[in-house]
């Protein structure tokens, strides 16, 4: 069965989904989701073994060879993201059965797990196939979930802010699929191996670039890129708190990979950096999405939204590496995909913790919060500390990287905006810290309020992880490195 | 239109036909155009047309509202499961040649599944058409 890894990373979430919309029964879809999920990181854990150890898995689907038929690819690269993916979803899924209960309408559960499981399905199909035809049919499979299930939120604006990601989300998987459209027309090829080494003959033609150009805006707008960004922060505050814990730390990673696959991969360093100017393009907007949305975080009293923003500044960090143009940059993103997929997940699990006794998440609704909610606070902390690069935790590997990254490429000053929104960040954690910790609580006394352990487990969990990761970063340096030295030489012969 | 004749009978007329026709479109759909989505838009349109001449409550006591949810479902799990199956035969993901009935035509194989996988096309696309039809015709009355 091990030769079938490829494809079961997919088939398991999209069997269990139709099952888990069937069944109709809260309880068992959530355990369905949860054994799904879980299986996803078994399968996604043995594929990043086989990958390192024996290289390349390819996959013919339904036996047609490749580049003809649809081919899953898993190099270390996507063995990767499949990882970052499926931890995510390993600790989300436990976590939602809870929280899910609090703030789902009870007769929609099973159709929520059922949407959770489509969207893992869809995050995962992206990253395996090596079909770019393929990679937007996935595409649309985890982006149409991901609509509905943002859309559940408790409140109504989440109809609201599921509806403006549906059109910017559409606008870019439109964009996409141009994109696709062109390259197709130009090489006859969907296979991305096969696209590789077809399209430097047809470097010159108006066509690519311009197929380049609508696929880099079509990411762009799926990852919130500065300034196309402006579809996330509602899209993460409405949505229910484990959806928000899990589109924060997946969704954005995968597209993330889409334009390392497609930019790097299928056209190749040499287009994207030499002809095309990449680096050039992508510098300015990253540096831009770090600053000015750090400071943007600074004043919301939404602490989701806060963290949202977080976020927007957090996916320029993952651009900025991109565009050092260097091994160390690639491997400073690569490792940041991981690294901020464990701490924005651990702080919006700690924020449903908070949703789930408190039932909101205004900055002043977290007065004395330090006393009442100790352990649900500590992990915020931690999380915070992560966020904003403290040693020994996984936000200093990333800052490490890449401002090696920019001082190997001798932009000094790109290093020293790094360490300046490290500052920023900090203004920003440091205010949720001080009303938990330093405003006092006005209601009764002495009343602890700590969340479930079935909440608090899976959000420490995450915890951990960033501390063991921060502490012991080799195997995932190691394991980005040769990624990020993948990326940059492109497929090969 | 429920106390036209005309539109009574006339629909009642057609709408078997237009069942038939949707069988057609998916049993041929490997050989000429057509296909699982088709049909299964076209079987859902036979159903629509019913619930505009009898009304909602007519059609949905033949049709309830809960059997298009799930078929919705059921079609999903029809098309994996047909991967599923070619797998287990040892053959891999989707790889119709495990399906042939006699070993030494393998490609025959690729006859049987796709229509099978259409088949799955077909539920759910018939599931999901009554079940938006029936949403969008029953709005503005008590929740459904």
């Amino acid at each position: 069965m091990s030769t079938h890894l490829p494809v079961l990373q997919v088939v398991v979430p999209l069997l269990a989904a139709p099952v888990c919309a069937l069944i109709r029964n809260a309880r068992a879809a959530a355990v369905i989701a949860v054994l799904a999920s879980w299986a996803t990181l078994a399968i996604a854990l043995s594929l990043l073994g086989d990958v390192m150890s024996a290289g390349v898995i390819s996959y013919a689907l339904g036996d047609w060879v490749p580049p003809i038929g649809i081919e899953y690819r898993v190099d270390i690269v996507n063995a990767w993201v499949l990882v970052i993916v499926s931890t995510i979803a390993s600790a989300v899924a436990p976590y939602m059965i809870t929280s899910v209960e609090d703030e789902v309408e009870r007769r929609r559960i099973p159709l929520f797990y059922a949407a959770y499981l489509l969207c893992l399905c869809g995050l995962l199909g992206i990253t395996v196939t090596g079909d770019v035809f393929n990679v937007f049919v996935f595409l649309e499979i985890s982006s149409l979930s991901a609509y509905a299930l943002i859309a559940m939120g408790t409140r109504r604006r989440a109809l609201t802010a599921a509806f403006r990601y549906l059109v910017m989300g559409s606008v870019g998987a439109t964009f996409i699929v141009i994109g696709i459209g062109l390259l197709y027309v130009m090489t006859g090829s969907l296979n991305m191996a096969d696209l590789a080494v077809l399209l430097p003959e047809v470097w010159d033609s108006r066509t690519v670039k311009v197929a380049y150009g609508f696929l880099g805006v079509g990411f762009c707008l799926k990852l919130a890129l500065f300034p196309l960004h402006l579809w996330l922060p509602n899209a993460y505050a409405f949505a229910p708190s484990a959806v928000t814990a899990f589109m924060a730390s997946t969704a954005t990673k995968v597209a993330v990979y889409m334009l390392l696959r497609f930019f790097l991969t299928i056209f190749g360093a040499p287009f994207s950096f030499g002809v095309m100017a990449l680096d050039r393009v992508l510098l300015p907007l990253a540096l831009v999405a770090i600053v000015s949305m750090s400071l943007v975080a600074i004043f919301q009293v939404d602490v989701k939204r806060l963290l949202a923003y977080s976020s927007v500044a957090q996916i320029g960090y993952m651009v900025l590496g991109l565009s050092f143009a260097s091994v160390t940059g690639l491997t400073a993103t690569l490792l940041h995909l991981f690294n901020h997929a464990l701490m924005k997940g651990a702080l919006f699990m700690a924020m449903g913790c908070v949703v789930y006794r408190i039932g909101s998440v205004h900055i002043d609704a977290m007065a004395g919060l330090g006393k009442r909610m100790p352990w649900t606070m500590a992990a915020f902390v931690l999380g915070g500390l992560s966020l904003v690069g403290v040693p020994l935790t996984v936000g200093f590997v990333s800052k490490w990287f890449l401002i090696l990254g920019a001082l190997e490429r001798g932009w000094w000053p790109v290093a020293v905006i790094v360490l300046l929104a490290s500052v920023l960040a900090l203004v920003y954690v440091w205010r949720v810290v001080e009303a938990a910790y330093f405003r006092p609580y006005e209601g009764d006394e002495g009343v602890g309020v700590e969340a479930p352990w079935r909440l608090l487990v899976p959000t420490w969990a995450l915890v951990g992880a960033n501390l063991y990761f921060g502490i012991n970063a080799v195997r995932t340096a190691q394991v980005a490195e040769r990624a990020a030295e993948v990326l940059m030489t492109g497929v090969g012969p | 239109m429920r106390e036209e004749i005309i539109i009574r009978v006339g629909a009642k007329f057609l709408a078997p036909f237009i069942i038939m026709f949707a069988l057609y479109v998916h049993f041929h759909g490997d050989y000429s155009p057509g296909g699982g989505f088709q049909a299964g838009v076209i079987l859902a349109a036979a159903f629509a047309l019913l619930a505009l001449v009898y009304g909602l409550e007519a059609v949905q006591k033949v049709l309830p509202l809960w059997f298009t949810r799930m078929c919705a479902a059921l079609g999903v799990l029809i098309f994996a499961g047909v991967g599923v199956v070619t797998m287990l035969l040892g053959h891999n993901y989707l790889g119709y040649n495990a399906l042939a009935p006699d070993p030494t035509h393998p490609e025959h194989g690729q006859h049987y599944g796709i229509l099978l996988v259409e088949l799955g096309v077909l539920v759910t696309v018939f599931g999901v058409m009554v079940t938006v039809f029936y949403h969008f015709a029953g709005r503005g009355r008590s929740d459904s």
